[in-house]
C-alpha cells in the first residue's frame, strides 16, 4: 500500500511540477472566457432585415402578411400584388428583394410559392404556411356561415396535474430539470474523461520513453504501477479542473460586470412590475423549489461523486491499458475510437432513453454496464431509482474497473519485452493468454 | 561456500523461440560471477527471470535459501543495460524515490544518499535534473540508484558502457568494495578482460543453452591445450626442430622478449613437461618457457563458434 500510495505521490507532483500543465491550468479559463465573450459578442449582433416581397393574387393575404411587420423583426414584408411578377422575379436577381411569396389565384393551396436564392430557414416556411393556412380556416368557417367566435369559445383547453400516488401534487416541466441535472454531471464525467484520459496513457508511456521500465517493474509490480499512475493523475486532474471552474466563474462575473451586463435575467425589470410579477409566480415558483428540494439531492451528489471516480477510473484503465500497448503515442491512435464510441453512446441514451422512459427495460440496462452506467444511472439518479441496482451498478463499475488494470499490468509487463514493435489486436489477444 | 542463487532446469520460451533451455546455475555467496554470452544468447531473459520481470515457464530460482518471491525485489539491485531514468524529475528526489520504491525509509534513504553522492563526489547534482547531465554522469546516478538499499544481490547488465577510463575504474573499485562487504555479484558484459580481473566464477550461454560453468581457474584448466610458449638460444635450430617434431607438435610462435631467440609454440600432449624441457636444454640455452593458459576471450570464441 504504502509503494502505491508512494506512486501517486510522484506521479502528482510530476504532473503538477509540469510547466504546460501550470501554462494550460492558468491559460485556459481565459481563452474559454474569451471564446465565450467572442460567440456572445456575435450573437448579440442584429441580423439583416430582409425584404420579402408579397404577390397576392387574390388580395386575401397580403394584409396579414403586412400586419406582422414589426421594428426589430426578422423579416419586413412588403405588399407588391400590383407589380408583375416577372419584376418581382428580376429584382430578386438584382438582390433588391430577398424572397417573394406568389400566391395564385387557383389552386392556392398547392401552387403557392416561395421565390428566393437562399434557402429559408424552416421557421420561416412555417410561418408562412400558417398565416395562410389560418387565413382560409376563418375564410372557409365564414363561408359554411359558422360562427367564428362560438367555435373560438368552443375549443377546450385542458391542463393536466401530475401528482404522485403519495398524493402529493408534482409539477410539469420538472422532468426536464431532472434531465438537465443529471445531463450536466453526465457531460461533465464525459470531457474529464477525454480531457484526462490521454494524460494517464502518456503517463503510462512515460517509463517507456525514458527507458527506466526495467528498473521500475524490477521494484514494484505493474498492478501497483498501473493504480498509482491512474489516481495520481487524476487527482492533478481533479486540481486542475477545480482551479479551472474557480478561476472561470470569477472571470465571468468579473467579464459580465466590465461589460455592463447584469448577471441574472430579473435585473432590467422595473421594481413595481417585479413585485408583481413576483406575487403571481411566488406560489408556482415556491412549488418548484420545494419540489427541487424534494429530489433526492443527497442521493444526486452522492452518486455523482461515486460514478465520477469509478467512471473516470474505468475508462483511464483503458487508457492506461492502451499505453502499456504501445511505445509511442502516435501508435495509439488505432486503439482510442473503442474507448470513445461506449462514451458518446452512453451519452445519447441518457438524452434519447432516459428521458422517454427513465425506468425502462433499455435505460435500466445500460445503467447496469460499466461503460455506459456512470453517465445512464446519474441521469436515471434524480428520477428515483432502487438502491439495488444501483449497488449492482456500482460494484460492477469497480470490478471491472481492477479487472482493466489486471489486464492493463499483463499488457504492460508483456509489453517490455516488444520494444520498438507496433502492436495489433491479435498480438494484444496472444498476450493476454501468457 | 553456500550459494546465494540457484537457478534449477529453467525454460523459457517466446512463442516458439525457445530463449532458456533448462538453464542452472549456482552463484556462490560472495562472489562476483560473469554471465557470458554471445548477443540474443539468453542473458538478458535470464537476468529479467531473476529480476521477477517476468516468469519461468518451468524450472525454479532459489534465492538465500528460498524460491524467489515478491519480496525479493528488495534484496536485488539492478543496473539493467537499457539505461534510463525520469528525465524531467530531479537528481536527489529521483534517487529517494527509487530508494523508497526498494523499501528504505525516507531518512535511511537520504543517510545513503549522503553517503553515495559523498563517495562519488556528486554532491553539486542534488537538484539538477537527469536531461541537465551527460550520458556518463547520469549513469553514475544510476549506479548509485540500484545498490542504495544494500542489495545482497547485485546484477549488474555491461556496468562499463558509457565510462571513460577514469570513472570505469572508480566503478570498478566501487564493486570491488561492496563485494568485500559482502554483496554477491552477478556481472553481464562482453568485455572479456573486466571478466578476467574480476570474476572468480563465471558462465556461458550460448544458444538458449549453458555451455560452460564453474570457477575460472577450474574452466582454463579444462580448457588447457598442454601448450608451452618456448624461447631458446640455439645453434643447430634444424637438429633441435628434428628432436622436437620426433615427439611433439611444433608452430611458430609470436611474443616478446630481449634476446634473439627461436620462439615456439610447443604442444605436449600427454607428456610432462619435463620431458620437453629435457629435450629442449640438450639443444640450446632455454630464455623463455611458460605455459599457455587460455584466456577467456579464448575460451569465450573457442566455445561459440565451435
Amino acid at each position: 500500500m504504502s509503494i502505491i500510495s508512494l506512486i501517486i505521490k510522484r506521479e502528482f507532483i510530476a504532473k503538477v511540477r509540469n510547466k504546460s500543465f501550470v501554462v494550460m491550468t492558468f491559460l485556459s479559463p481565459l481563452l474559454f472566457v474569451a471564446v465565450a465573450g467572442f460567440i456572445g459578442y456575435l450573437s448579440s449582433m442584429k441580423a439583416e432585415t430582409k425584404q420579402i416581397g408579397i404577390h397576392d393574387e387574390t388580395g386575401l393575404f397580403a394584409g396579414d402578411f403586412v400586419k406582422q411587420n414589426k421594428k426589430d423583426s426578422e423579416f419586413h414584408y412588403l405588399d407588391l400584388s400590383n407589380i408583375d411578377v416577372k419584376f418581382l422575379k428580376d429584382s430578386i436577381v438584382k438582390e433588391n428583394l430577398d424572397g417573394l411569396i406568389v400566391i395564385p389565384k387557383e389552386d392556392l393551396e398547392n401552387k403557392t410559392e416561395y421565390i428566393s436564392n437562399n434557402s429559408p430557414s424552416i421557421n420561416f416556411i412555417e410561418n408562412t404556411q400558417d398565416i395562410i393556412a389560418s387565413k382560409i380556416t376563418k375564410l372557409n368557417l365564414e363561408k359554411a356561415q359558422l360562427d367564428t367566435l362560438a367555435i373560438q369559445k368552443a375549443q377546450a383547453n385542458i391542463n393536466i396535474h401530475l401528482a404522485k400516488s403519495s398524493g402529493e401534487e408534482s409539477l410539469k416541466g420538472l422532468n426536464e430539470i431532472k434531465i438537465a441535472i443529471g445531463g450536466a454531471f453526465g457531460y461533465l464525467i464525459m470531457m474529464f474523461i477525454i480531457i484526462y484520459g490521454n494524460m494517464v496513457m502518456r503517463s503510462v508511456i512515460e517509463e517507456k520513453t525514458n527507458r527506466i521500465i526495467e528498473i521500475i517493474i524490477s521494484s514494484v509490480k505493474p498492478f501497483q504501477l498501473m493504480i498509482g499512475k491512474i489516481v495520481g493523475t487524476s487527482l492533478a486532474g481533479l486540481l486542475q479542473f477545480t482551479i479551472w471552474a474557480i478561476i472561470g466563474l470569477g472571470l465571468m462575473f468579473a467579464a459580465s460586470g466590465f461589460f455592463g451586463v447584469n448577471v441574472g435575467p430579473t435585473a432590467k425589470i422595473p421594481p413595481e412590475l417585479m413585485q408583481s410579477a413576483q406575487h403571481e409566480l411566488s406560489g408556482t415558483a415556491q412549488m418548484y423549489i420545494t419540489e427541487l428540494w424534494n429530489l433526492p439531492i443527497a442521493g444526486i451528489i452522492i452518486g455523482f461523486i461515486v460514478y465520477f471516480i469509478g467512471g473516470y477510473f474505468l475508462y483511464s484503465s483503458f487508457y492506461a491499458a492502451i499505453g502499456a500497448a504501445v511505445d509511442n503515442q502516435t501508435d495509439s491512435q488505432q486503439f482510442l475510437l473503442p474507448i470513445i464510441m461506449p462514451l458518446i453512446l452512453s451519452v445519447y441514451i441518457g438524452f434519447f432513453t432516459v428521458v422517454n422512459d427513465p425506468h425502462g427495460t433499455v435505460a435500466v440496462i445500460f445503467s447496469m454496464i460499466p461503460l455506459t452506467s456512470p453517465i445512464v444511472m446519474l441521469m436515471r439518479i434524480p428520477f428515483g431509482v432502487p438502491w439495488w441496482q444501483i449497488a449492482i451498478s456500482v460494484l460492477l463499475l469497480f470490478a471491472t474497473f481492477f479487472l482493466v488494470v489486471w489486464f492493463a499490468a499483463k499488457i504492460y509487463r508483456v509489453g517490455i519485452l516488444m520494444y520498438g514493435k507496433k502492436p495489433t489486436w491479435k498480438e494484444l489477444y496472444k498476450w493476454l493468454k501468457y | 561456500m553456500s550459494n546465494l542463487l540457484e537457478v534449477h532446469k529453467v525454460v523459457k520460451k517466446y512463442g516458439d523461440y525457445v530463449a532458456l533451455n533448462e538453464v542452472s546455475l549456482n552463484v556462490p555467496k560472495g562472489s562476483i560471477y560473469g554471465l557470458l554470452g554471445p548477443n540474443g544468447a539468453g542473458k538478458t531473459s535470464l537476468i529479467r527471470i531473476i529480476n521477477q520481470i517476468t516468469l519461468p515457464d518451468s524450472g525454479e530460482v532459489i534465492l538465500d535459501g528460498e524460491r524467489l518471491q515478491p519480496k525479493h525485489v528488495q534484496t536485488i539491485g539492478y543496473l539493467p543495460e537499457e539505461r534510463g531514468l525520469y528525465s524531467s524529475m530531479k537528481v536527489g528526489e529521483q534517487c529517494l524515490y527509487l530508494a523508497q520504491m526498494k523499501g528504505l525509509s525516507k531518512d535511511e534513504a537520504k543517510k545513503q544518499l549522503d553517503y553515495w553522492f559523498d563517495r562519488l563526489g556528486i554532491q553539486g547534482w542534488w537538484n539538477k535534473k537527469i536531461q541537465e547531465l551527460s550520458k556518463g554522469m547520469a549513469q553514475k546516478i544510476q549506479f548509485v540508484v540500484c545498490v542504495l538499499h544494500k542489495p545482497k544481490l547485485l546484477i549488474l547488465d555491461e556496468p562499463f558502457s558509457g565510462f571513460d577510463p577514469v570513472n570505469a575504474n572508480v566503478i570498478k573499485d566501487e564493486i570491488l568494495a561492496l563485494k568485500e562487504q559482502g554483496s554477491t555479484i552477478i556481472f553481464s558484459t562482453h568485455r572479456m578482460e573486466s571478466v578476467e580481473e574480476l570474476c572468480e566464477n563465471i558462465a556461458l550461454i550460448h544458444k538458449s543453452n549453458k555451455l560452460i560453468e564453474g570457477k575460472v581457474a577450474d574452466v582454463k584448466r579444462q580448457f588447457r591445450t598442454n601448450s608451452f610458449e618456448v624461447g631458446i638460444l640455439t645453434n643447430n635450430v634444424e637438429g633441435l626442430m628434428y628432436d622436437i617434431t620426433q615427439k611433439f607438435t611444433v608452430s611458430p610462435a609470436n611474443f616478446k622478449s630481449l634476446n634473439e631467440d627461436l620462439k615456439l609454440n610447443i604442444q605436449i600432449g600427454n607428456a610432462s613437461p619435463n620431458e620437453l624441457l629435457h629435450v629442449l636444454t640438450q639443444r640450446g640455452q632455454v630464455t623463455h618457457f611458460v605455459e599457455k593458459i587460455p584466456s577467456v576471450n579464448d575460451i569465450f570464441i573457442q566455445t561459440v563458434t565451435s
